[in-house]
């Protein structure tokens, strides 16, 4: 077996795709400011200065950034990017949605990842009957009404965060797996298989140490590009009012909400959009830059 | 190839920058045609099938009731197809005098046997009408819509002649008048209903333009689903010299923030709501515009007694107690709303309501102590539901904030569910507490009070009181008005002290309205009169 | 397999496919809580009952299912249980018009846009019209419909008074409605350009012919164009229906009387008939812009037609 192992060890390109990636400034940015903003949203409301993002205040709605005011209970209350609609403190409720976006974001990711990838490679490594049946399958959840289902799911599972990922996650590998299948149909004919498979190496074995490795770029890529895709998701299932629960945010929500106030209240809208904006411009960038220091093809799917 | 589309697409903009001189609203104001917001699409254009307020306004413009809407006095009954009616003693028994010159659209006259033939198909069971139940005080009515007679002659509406139409009451009515107004007692046209298909057909063409008879000030032009239904005067309307509009076309503006910005874009006369958070912008920029008019409905939150924690009286006045309500109509629903301490409005016909609920902190304290909590940390997690809106959720944030700011209730969830579910939910009594509206169908308490009886279809809180039924059977019975209404205040202070419900406010009407619509004053039901609507186009802004 | 064999095949299995997908949706709707007669008001159950009875919704499922299948062979798609007096049939022949017209232009604004920026930041990679070019694009995509449209209302529509706002007839609001559609779109095919062309730019025949001299530019269009276009024109099917299923946003902001308006209030009435419609509409669409993307494809691609 040691043999085996030794002889399955390719060599890394990791470090050279690092460099290159080193070298593309917009990616860079993408990275720090992906790296920045979930620290942010995960680690700030640990720490004690941030106020309950839920704490309303009708009494003091609408104020602007800065504002100092005294609640009608007599609490003094300080807010940084200004208070919304019922006075809550909009950078809280920033920092809290962004927490429920970036998760819905990663998890929904990690669920298509993880089907797509396992299901696209099946299906192109099997090939033949198999294959074109199980992409008449994923043919067929396309055209599947997204809507309907995610009522139906919200009735069975009740509204809950979780349903949120699964049903995003459930949505999102179809296109995982169509990009891993054309991948594994090209790499299969390749001489590495061919190897793999004289040293007797079973097609579970096949797939998940050698299809799936060599996918590993175009999945990447991917990823990075299907994490902005879910909160865009997200934010629409926010449009429809089938997100987040009140009095709980996400950015989805926050700029649903911003955008239905543009004329009353212009900050609710700019705010949360700005950061919302940002974080989907950084990960486009990030995938981007992957894409070319990992010389991955542009997929045909 | 590239460009083309371009070169296209600048044309296209030339083209219609050029020709928006005179804004759309303008140009109808000039031609008579009345613009309005409507809300849903229609479901139909039958008056026995529809129940929402929008499709009840398209139906009054159709059709005309034996009386009809003031168009600025709330009390007072105008005549529509009757000239005239009376009643015997006790209020039960009804006699309309239909006008001569009464016609249906097509030239046929109205008669009292077209009412007769109306009260069969909508009480008919196979018909399956949403609002039958409206028609249940005709003495037999109940009866014959559950199918228990099939013999519509037992039910108590008759024409000896064809002008004169007799209705008799299982129960005295004083308000009766006020409910024929209602859209449940226009009338239909036999011969059309029948050219089409059955009396009972749900299904059937009769609806569409061209095959649409109706005896209304107006008549139907065109239909398109989603994209607008079109009304023009009827020429056999026997009052056709009061009306002076043209036409009036109905939008389906399900969305408010464009229905709003379809206002300010100079596209409709009138919006059909406005959302709270724009009240505030439009009170600054063009206070001429925004209308916020007194309507008769409350919004509460019910509270399901058949699930702990809210089986528990105590705790439920505790929660009554802590909201703060002036809070929430001043800074959170924004639209001038009153802040409700009864269930029924201060709108109806000179009731008093009881007030039974107040913003009290020390009692909502001593009966979270009575109820058996120490603080309100130990109250048991629970859950708000709310159907999918803005500004429900902005209420139910409020309300559940105040909960944990005045009481220590920490465990309050909120969960929104779209609007079937959420129905369903609630008739399954598988909430806790939810959000919910009432609106009244006719100016007497007693469309606010009769659902909470024991059993009620739209009681939904597992709530009942045999005080409150025999108070209200008894306020039913009564002749006179003051005894009457002494009755219906003490049930709704039995009620207000059991609390299945916790009255928040009782409902504005906001909306948008252009200068130059003349003769929409407020009313409490929110039903105008067309007829009675004018279009003055010196009003029209000049630029 | 030649082609007229391969084309059949694929078209029978994309008809298997609509069947699949109308099968699974008229058992998955009745999943779903509330029904089609359910108001604001409680209607007493009986009266429910005889409603249901009306529409053969009392019978059990498999038989409503084979009755619906027996007309939807014939192409008949019932009555609208939401709006009485109209079949699902005119509801779709009304509507689907609206949608396959901003559907289609905005479409078009997406190439027009999409394809010469995709290119040009190609022509130039990594400079700094290369990542303003994209960075631009980009907000496209990170900026939700919900947000654009609003915001192209309020400026193009309310401040400069171009366009109308909302309405159908007699009314501009589609072109507003279309180019918040197509700048989305328009963003992502400028990416999907620019990233396929830099693949053709480092293939061998592009290269080839550089090194024979021809010109930077016709290198550009002559050569890498049509293949760097592929995935362009292979997005084109995808893109052509989610412009088209996913306009209920802008529908409803822009308050036209497109399907996807009926697809979501359907699905909020629960009126089964029209869901079932609406589905198969879009369901045909994504189907059959997959089959046409599937032939042309075989078509364009250079590699693929070398060794044909």
């Amino acid at each position: 077996m040691d043999t085996i192992s030794d002889i399955e060890k390719g060599s890394s390109l990791g470090r050279d795709a690092w460099v290159r990636l080193k070298k593309n400034k917009m990616a860079m940015f993408g990275l720090w400011f992906f790296v920045g903003i979930t620290l942010v949203c995960f680690l700030l409301p640990l720490l004690p200065v941030l106020p309950d993002p839920n704490a309303t205040s009708p009494e003091l709605r609408s104020l602007g950034p800065f504002s100092e005011a005294v609640a009608n209970d007599g609490t003094e209350r300080f807010y940084l990017l200004g208070s919304d609609n019922l006075g809550r403190d909009i950078f809280a409720r920033i920092v809290d949605g962004g927490r429920v976006s970036l998760m819905v974001g990663f998890i929904a990711t990690a669920v298509s990842l993880l089907i797509g990838v396992v299901y696209g490679a099946v299906a192109g490594y099997v090939g033949g009957r198999l294959d074109s049946v199980m992409m008449r399958v994923v043919d067929i959840l396309y055209a599947l009404p997204f809507m309907i289902i995610v009522i139906i799911l919200t009735t069975f599972f009740d509204n809950s965060l979780w349903l949120l990922f699964l049903a995003i996650g459930a949505v999102e590998w179809l296109t995982m797996s169509r990009i891993v299948r054309a991948q594994v149909l090209s790499l299969k004919e390749q001489e590495f298989v061919d190897a793999a498979r004289s040293l007797g190496l079973s097609n579970g074995q096949i797939i998940f140490r050698h299809i799936i490795p060599n996918t590993l770029g175009p999945v990447i890529v991917y990823t990075t590009l299907t994490v902005p895709a879910v909160m865009r998701l997200e934010a629409i299932l926010s449009f429809l009012g089938l997100g987040v629960q009140p009095p709980n945010a996400s950015w989805g929500s926050l700029v649903k909400e911003g955008a239905d106030r543009m004329i009353s209240d212009p900050a609710l809208l700019i705010f949360p959009s700005a950061i919302f904006a940002l974080t989907l411009f950084a990960f486009n960038f990030l995938g981007d830059g992957l894409r070319d220091a990992l010389d991955v093809r542009a997929s045909k799917d | 190839m590239i460009p083309r589309p371009l070169t296209a697409l600048a044309a296209a903009t030339l083209l219609f920058a050029g020709c928006e001189e005179e804004r759309p609203v303008d140009r109808a104001t000039r031609e008579g045609i009345l613009l309005l917001g409507n809300g849903d699409e229609p479901k139909a254009l039958d008056p026995h099938l529809i129940s929402s307020v929008g499709d009840s306004n398209i139906m009054r413009a159709l059709f005309e009731g034996l009386v009809t809407y003031h168009p600025s006095e709330d009390a007072t009954h105008a005549p529509g197809v009757a000239e005239r009616w009376e009643h015997n003693e006790d209020y039960t028994e009804w006699t309309f005098h239909l006008r001569d010159d009464a016609r249906w659209s097509n030239g046929d006259p109205v008669t009292a046997g077209d009412f007769v033939y109306a009260y069969n198909r909508i009480l008919h069971p196979d018909l399956g009408s949403p609002y039958a139940s409206m028609l249940h005080l005709l003495e037999n009515g109940e009866e014959f819509n559950k199918g228990e007679i099939d013999d519509f002659s037992q039910v108590g509406a008759k024409a000896p002649d064809a002008h004169t139409l007799v209705c008799t009451l299982r129960e005295p009515a004083p308000y009766f008048p006020d409910l024929v107004k209602h859209t449940t007692w226009l009338p239909v046209h036999k011969p059309t209903i029948e050219k089409f298909g059955n009396m009972t057909d749900q299904f059937t063409l009769w609806q569409r333009p061209g095959n649409h008879v109706g005896n209304g000030p107006f008549m139907l032009e065109s239909w398109r689903i989603n994209g607008g239904v079109k009304v023009i005067p009827n020429p056999h309307y026997w009052d056709r010299e009061t009306v002076t509009l043209n036409g009036i076309v109905f939008y389906p503006l399900a969305n408010n923030f464009t229905e709003e910005r379809a206002f300010r874009d100079g596209l409709i006369h009138k919006t059909y709501i406005i959302p709270p958070d724009l009240i505030g912008y439009h009170k600054a920029e063009s206070p001429e515009y925004i209308k916020l008019d007194p309507y008769a409905g409350v919004y509460f939150y019910r509270c399901n007694v058949t699930k702990a924690p809210l089986d528990n009286k105590s705790l439920r006045k505790a929660l009554a107690f802590a909201i703060d309500r002036e809070t929430i109509v001043k800074y959170v629903s924004q639209a001038g709303e009153q802040p409700a301490y009864g269930v029924v409005p201060p709108t109806e016909g000179g009731y008093q309501p009881h007030h039974g609920v107040e913003f009290d902190l020390d009692k909502a304290k001593a009966y979270l102590k009575e109820a058996g909590y120490e603080s309100g940390a130990d109250v048991p997690e629970f859950e708000i539901l709310i159907n999918t809106s803005e500004s429900h959720k902005a209420i139910a944030a409020a309300v559940q904030d105040m909960w944990k700011k005045h009481l220590g209730i920490e465990k309050v969830t909120i969960a929104n569910q779209e609007w079937k579910v959420f129905q369903t939910t609630l008739r399954e009594l598988r909430y806790q507490c939810s959000r919910s509206g009432w609106i009244g169908d006719y100016l007497d308490p007693s469309t606010f009070l009769t659902m909470w009886r024991t059993g009620d279809d739209n009681n939904q809180t597992g709530w009942g009181n045999p005080d409150f039924d025999r108070l209200l059977t008894e306020a039913a019975n009564q002749i006179d008005p003051g005894e009457r209404f002494a009755k219906f205040r003490e049930a709704e202070a039995v009620l207000l002290d059991e609390l299945p419900m916790i009255p928040i406010y009782w409902y504005t009407q906001k909306y948008l309205l252009d200068p130059a619509v003349g003769g929409w004053h407020p009313l409490l039901l929110d039903n105008h009169p067309y007829k009675h609507v004018r279009l003055d186009p010196s009003k029209i802004p000049s630029e | 397999m030649s082609t007229p064999a391969y084309i059949l095949s694929r078209l029978a299995q994309s008809v298997f496919a609509l069947f699949c997908i109308v099968t699974i949706t008229f058992f998955l709707i009745r999943l779903a809580p509330g029904g089609p007669f359910s108001e604001d008001r409680v209607i007493p159950p009986h009266l429910v009952a005889k409603m249901e009875a009306y529409y053969g919704l009392d019978k059990p499922l498999p038989v409503q299912y084979l009755k619906y299948m027996g007309n939807f062979v014939q192409g008949d798609l019932g009555p609208s249980l939401g709006n009485k007096g109209h079949t699902v049939n005119e509801v779709i022949a009304q509507s689907w018009p609206v949608s396959a017209t901003i559907g289609l232009v905005g479409l078009l604004i997406a190439l027009a846009i999409g394809i010469p920026v995709g290119v040009f930041a190609a022509a130039r990679p990594n400079s700094k019209t290369d990542y303003t070019l994209m960075a631009v694009a980009t907000l496209g995509i990170c900026l939700p419909t919900f947000v654009i449209g609003p915001l192209l209302a309020a400026t193009l529509g309310l401040k400069l008074d171009w366009f109308d706002v909302f309405g159908w007839e007699n009314s501009s609001a589609w072109v507003l409605a279309s180019l918040t559609l197509g700048l989305y779109y328009a963003a992502y095919i400028a990416r999907l350009t620019r990233g396929s062309m830099l693949d053709q730019l480092s293939q061998d025949y592009v290269r080839t012919a550089r090194a024979k001299g021809v010109s930077p530019n016709a290198t550009l269009f002559k050569h890498a164009f049509r293949g760097g276009i592929t995935p362009v024109v292979s997005y084109l099917g995808p893109a052509l229906a989610g412009l088209i299923g996913g306009s209920f946003v802008v529908e409803s902001i822009f308050g036209l009387p497109g399907l996807g308006q009926h697809f979501i209030k359907a699905a909020t009435n629960r009126d089964y008939t029209l869901i079932l419609g609406t589905v198969t509409v879009f369901a045909s669409l994504i189907l059959l812009m997959n089959f046409i993307v599937d032939v042309v494809q075989t078509w364009l691609d250079p590699r693929r037609k070398l060794g044909a």
